[in-house]
């Protein structure tokens, strides 16, 4: 089997469980259809297998290096994104214009997962760039679209987003980089930028990096920043490259894990003039930035994913050949032992792996379709329903797998036991990489209090309402099958909770105490997610199973099981979260200081 | 020149196989399929030698299900012209195998048949041996560099303790062993242009081939386990249980 794809399930979600079919009958995809995207995924797990998994291990033992006041990558590194470029995966999304291929949404995020269970910090830089070059595509002027896009849709220039400095992270409104404009079209650029992933590197001919700050004069707070395009080098007419544009690299960031990414502190214009070029019109940046940071919030959520199925595929090998033990009542010594896979406890923890993996997946999976819907509607109140559905999921994509795929790691490395603690085995190295997931690109907690705070309420509560009908429809559809019926009832009756504990936060005055809760809350809402994503499973499982094909009755068995296990395992620990949030407690609110450690 | 480089549908490389519990034969359900790794490289050999100029079609040929057509859209995705599908369900062993591309020889008039020097399910590493007998064509096996010069081929061969350069007349059939070169990756771009290459579909009857299997599969078993070795004290004792337990000096 492979260990960075079930491509079994890969199959299952776009073609039986969502509608990938319907999306490729479509005119602007019609080059495309399954025996195409097969060919390509088996490119990709061909390229993913060969150059990125097989040298992950060997970039977190030899991270970039900082030399000199530069970065060396390891070759590895350079070679495995070669091999990306030449395959034309840069420009795969993009319209032909570009040299690209048109390719749906969803089916590319298919082919992310590949890379990213791979090699996730090696994937990084491809995924910055083309999140980079989706930006300028979209924002920028058309003379920066044909100086910038073509190179980078090659692959020969990589992009970044510079948003975070080292006193303002979560808190964005606090930042200080200033813009002010020349005589020129450039505007001077200065101030520090910190966590910026890719910011320096040895691997591209020139970094494009993405950059907020303030053209001074301008409104205080979020609605003051605006968005330049900042070239490590500058471009000269025919895009040939001159000099430095004095984007000095402070120095590189020691991580815990995503090792092979460089993480930076970079200095605009400490050593001479830095130049930047507005992207659209002043104070609009931040509005343009979420163009990158929602596809970012949801690319989180899928390296988690594919983080914690990298450990899961491993762990699940490795409980099918480990030898340990006996079962119990077993007392003959001289009897021969069980792998472990045949221990009950090891079940559970495979079980719970495949059901947050897979449930996980699943929602990447279907947000990445609502997206190529989104774009491929003409109704415009099915469009506005799309947006609104991607709005509230998205907090949700970007953050459920955070907490939980991670929990799958940590089930992983136990499975292994001792091994699994061990520098040896991988499941160490993928907790680690995973554990990035729950900081970066907005916090777990910046993520509650954008589901809680904002997306439940955003134009009355639109984007609830779109999520309850969707969700609804889903149990009506369950209802119907006998063996599902009772998931779905179990699922209408904590929807029910969701919406009692949403109203009872609403109710509240004090905006401080109903957002006390919002990550409980997040969570929450979020295994109310799952528990949606594995009833459409079971669903198509149900589906396939009363087929004449009986080649696939194990995998359709063990979605049922996951089904299963998740409504009985882990739903039911929503009840006690819903009425904690509709209880406004305040225990954490009301805690002072003091009351840590008394002093 | 014209080449044909026949390829076959193999399970993946990196696929674990399993044994049917019935022992007949290794349980190909769910499992991934690829072409077979040495095809490849005949795949990436033909298509360099176009790129110098020296080829000026490449037909690849696949016999097997209706799924091996995938593995021919791979081929022409790197870089081969068009495709021939002789499809069957059935078990085709190398003679038949050799004797259905023989046909083809015959129509196609190429003047170079590359493939793998084995395929890795079976490991037979007999069907360019017998298509050359079956030609009357000369044979370059376990190739590691080809070269083309005045209308002959000059294959380095792999063999037992080193290498053996020979020339060889035209037409003539070629297998090709693992250092030949490194297969590229097709790319986007040239998966979708492959969609557009003409794939021939034919059976073995069209090519009048009896290919019923001429040996009987008596049971397919997994390799025994490894066991555990023994620590020796001394190079004294090792060389004796090499002498009297292993039996190999």
């Amino acid at each position: 089997m492979s260990m960075i794809v079930d491509r079994r399930n890969v199959d299952f979600l776009l073609y039986e469980v969502f509608d990938t079919q319907k999306i490729l009958s479509a005119p602007i995809y019609q080059n495309f259809d399954r025996d195409a995207v097969t060919a390509i995924l088996d490119m990709a797990q061909a390229i993913a297998e060969d150059k990125y998994f097989s040298c992950s291990a060997d970039i977190d033992v030899n991270e970039p290096r900082f030399v000199d006041g530069g970065v060396l990558v390891p070759s590895v590194i350079k070679d495995a994104l070669a091999a990306y470029a030449e395959a034309g995966f840069f420009a795969a999304t993009f319209s032909e214009e570009w040299g690209g291929m048109q390719l749906p949404w969803h089916i590319y995020v298919q082919i992310s997962n590949l890379f990213t269970c791979a090699n996730t910090s090696i994937n990084s830089y491809a995924f910055l760039t083309v999140a980079n070059a989706n930006v300028i595509n979209t924002f920028g002027s058309d003379a920066q679209q044909a100086l910038y896009l073509p190179p980078m849709l090659e692959g020969r220039w990589f992009g970044t987003m510079c948003l975070s400095e080292p006193q303002a992270g979560s808190s964005l409104a606090d930042i200080k980089t200033k813009a002010e404009p020349t005589e020129d079209d450039y505007y001077r650029i200065t101030g520090t930028k910190m966590w910026i992933s890719g910011g320096d590197q040895d691997i591209s001919e020139n970094i494009i990096h993405l950059v907020l700050a303030r053209i001074p004069g301008g409104p205080p707070g979020v609605k003051g920043i605006s968005l330049f395009i900042v070239p490590k080098i500058r471009v000269e007419s025919g895009r040939s490259l001159g000099e430095l544009n004095n984007v000095g690299l402070s120095g590189l960031i020691h991580k815990m894990g995503n090792r092979g990414t460089t993480n930076t502190i970079l200095n605009f214009g400490e050593g001479g003039e830095c130049r930047g070029y507005l992207i659209g019109e002043p104070h609009k940046g931040l509005q343009y930035m979420f163009h990158m940071m929602n596809e970012a919030r949801i690319a989180v959520g899928q390296g988690s994913v594919m983080s914690a199925q990298a450990g899961y595929l491993y762990s699940l090998d490795y409980a099918r050949q480990r030898p340990q033990g006996r079962l119990p009542g077993e007392k003959e010594p001289s009897s021969p032992q069980v792998t472990i896979i045949e221990h009950a406890d090891v079940k559970r923890m495979l079980m719970a792996q495949k059901a947050y993996v897979e449930g996980g997946a699943a929602l990447i999976a279907y947000c990445a379709q609502l997206i190529d819907q989104e774009k491929l509607v003409t109704d415009s109140t099915e469009k506005k329903r799309l947006a609104l559905l991607l709005e509230i999921l998205t907090p949700v994509a970007k953050s459920w797998p955070s907490e939980f795929c991670l929990e799958a790691n940590k089930l992983a490395i136990q499975v292994l036991g001792g091994y699994g603690y061990t520098r040896e085995y991988p499941v160490e190295r993928f907790y680690r990489d995973n554990r990035l997931n729950l900081i970066h690109e907005g916090t777990h907690a910046i993520h509650g209090i954008d589901l809680l705070g904002r997306k439940v309420r955003m134009q009355g509560g639109a984007a609830l309402s779109v999520f309850l009908e969707e969700i609804s429809k889903s149990v009506e559809d369950g209802a119907g099958y006998e063996s599902i019926a009772p998931f779905a009832s179990t699922l209408q009756n904590t929807i029910t909770n969701l919406i009692e504990a949403s109203e009872a936060v609403l109710a509240e005055d004090s905006l401080r105490r109903q957002l006390a809760n919002a990550t409980i809350y997040l969570d929450a809402f979020g295994h109310v997610v799952i528990a949606w994503m594995w009833l459409l499973q079971s669903i198509a499982a149900t589906e396939g199973l009363s087929g004449n094909d009986v080649v696939d009755a194990h995998f359709y068995e063990g979605k049922l099981k996951a089904c299963r296990f998740f409504f009985t395992y882990e739903l039911p620990k929503t009840k006690a979260q819903f009425d904690l949030v509709a209880s406004l407690d305040d225990t954490c609110l009301n805690a002072e200081a003091t009351h840590f450690i008394g002093v | 020149m014209k080449v044909i480089v026949p390829v076959k549908r193999v399970i993946d490389y990196n696929v674990k196989a399993r044994v049917k519990p019935d022992q007949s034969g290794v349980d190909l359900a769910n499992v991934k399929m690829s072409m077979n790794p040495f095809d490849e490289i005949a795949v990436e050999e033909a298509i360099r030698m176009k790129e110098t100029g020296t080829v000026t079609e490449i037909i690849a040929v696949s016999i097997g299900p209706q799924q091996a057509q995938e593995t021919i859209r791979t081929a022409l995705a790197m870089g081969a012209d068009r495709g021939i599908l002789v499809k069957t369900d059935e078990t085709v062993e190398p003679l038949a195998v050799a004797k259905i591309l023989k046909a083809i020889v015959e129509q196609e008039k190429p003047e170079l048949v590359m493939l793998g020097k084995q395929a890795i399910d079976d490991d037979c590493n007999q069907t360019g041996q017998m298509l050359a007998a079956l030609l009357d064509w000369p044979q370059g096996t376990f190739a590691s560099e080809v070269k083309f010069t005045d209308g002959k081929l000059q294959v380095t061969r792999e063999i037992d303790g080193g290498l053996q350069t020979i020339e060889i007349n035209m037409p003539a059939v070629v297998t090709t062993d693992l250092r030949l070169n490194e297969p590229r990756y097709a790319s986007l771009p040239n998966i979708m242009k492959a969609k557009k290459k003409p794939i021939d579909m034919k059976s073995p009857e069209d090519y009048e081939v009896d290919i019923t299997p001429r040996l009987n599969v008596l049971k397919v078993t997994e390799p025994a386990k490894r066991e555990a070795g023994v620590k020796v004290e001394s190079a004294a004792e090792l060389v004796k249980k090499l002498r009297e337990e292993a039996g190999v000096i």
